[in-house]
């Protein structure tokens, strides 16, 4: 894993995926608005609001998914001092925040018509809005310091405190009585949704990941670009 | 097409959320991008404006006048 961690070697692995990571999202996403929005049926309960869960299933997918690597990263940060790990962290949060903040949104503009309500406090309602002020705390965390290596020990300990969440959002539907409906795409024993409905749903999470490498790989490059220019200013400022 | 748009009479709640999600994922990558752009610029200048070792290539003359040098900014 050390080999990634020179980011020269990490600006040219990233210029090689970088084109393609970017022409599968604009495909993926082009593909899957088209089977979102024309190709598949309205829900014979639902309606034509089954077509928000083509962004809000996909957006918490992503919201779960990027905190993960973000903890991941945080460990190999704080125990093996990895370079790129903190960097890796840093820019991916500001998007994990951004698919949070999607999902939240959706889910409201779902629950509205559906369950007549825009907002519960209920478990799985509560335990997304926490991961998303854990994105946000982790963001002003990491800028908070002075010294940058301060700031980023600090947000990576938040991430690996903050991973308590992740288990109680998943499993929260299952805990407590909850007005969301449990899972119903990765559960045990296959998903219960019609291929009509997942092919979209798929079609939309591939494109989010997709979207999510070019992000965070272009965020990097910013990151590393932005690490030269403070050790040049520091050598500057000795000689 | 008509018929499309008023989505069976949810349009009210199907259409802001495709949209929100377009705006904060368009958002990003722009912001992003600008950032990476500012960050990428900024270096050229201060590499050119060492001109004792590491000059990479000579063609980053222009960007000497448009930034400050380094010297005057970590002064400060």
């Amino acid at each position: 894993m050390h080999r990634f961690a020179n980011p020269a070697r990490f600006q040219r692995l990233s210029a090689a995926i970088l084109p393609w990571s970017a022409g599968a999202t604009v495909i993926l996403l082009i593909v899957g608005l088209y089977v979102s929005l024309f190709g598949s049926p309205p829900d014979y309960q639902q309606g034509d609001t089954v077509r928000i869960m083509y962004i809000h299933v996909p957006a918490a997918w992503m919201s779960l998914f990027v905190y993960v690597n973000m903890a991941i990263a945080a460990a190999c940060g704080l125990v093996w001092k990895h370079p790129l790990a903190d960097l890796f962290a840093k820019a991916a949060a500001p998007v994990g925040a951004g698919f949070t903040l999607i999902c939240l949104v959706t889910g409201s503009l779902w629950g509205a018509p559906m369950w007549g309500t825009w907002w519960v406090w209920d478990a799985r309602l509560t335990s997304v809005l926490i991961l998303f002020f854990l994105y946000l705390g982790y963001m002003a965390l990491v800028n908070a310091f002075d010294d940058p290596q301060r700031g980023m020990r600090a947000g990576n300990v938040l991430l690996l405190v903050g991973v308590v969440n992740v288990p109680i959002i998943k499993f929260s539907v299952e805990w407590w009585n909850t007005l969301h409906q449990p899972a119903s795409v990765i559960r045990m024993g296959g998903p219960t949704i019609d291929p009509t409905m997942l092919v979209p749903l798929a079609v939309m999470a591939l494109g989010f990941t997709t979207y999510f490498i070019t992000v965070v790989l272009l965020r990097l490059r910013a990151e590393i670009v932005q690490r030269k220019i403070q050790t040049l200013r520091l050598t500057e400022a000795q000689g | 097409m008509a018929e499309f748009f008023a989505m069976g009479g949810y349009a009210a709640y199907v259409w802001p959320a495709y949209g929100l999600a377009a705006l904060v994922m368009v958002g990003l990558l722009v912001a992003t991008l600008k950032g990476l752009r500012g960050a990428e610029t900024t270096l050229k200048a201060l590499e050119g404006s060492r001109p004792a070792r590491r000059r990479p290539r000579p063609k980053d003359s222009k960007g000497q006048a448009a930034a400050p040098s380094a010297a005057e900014v970590s002064e400060g």
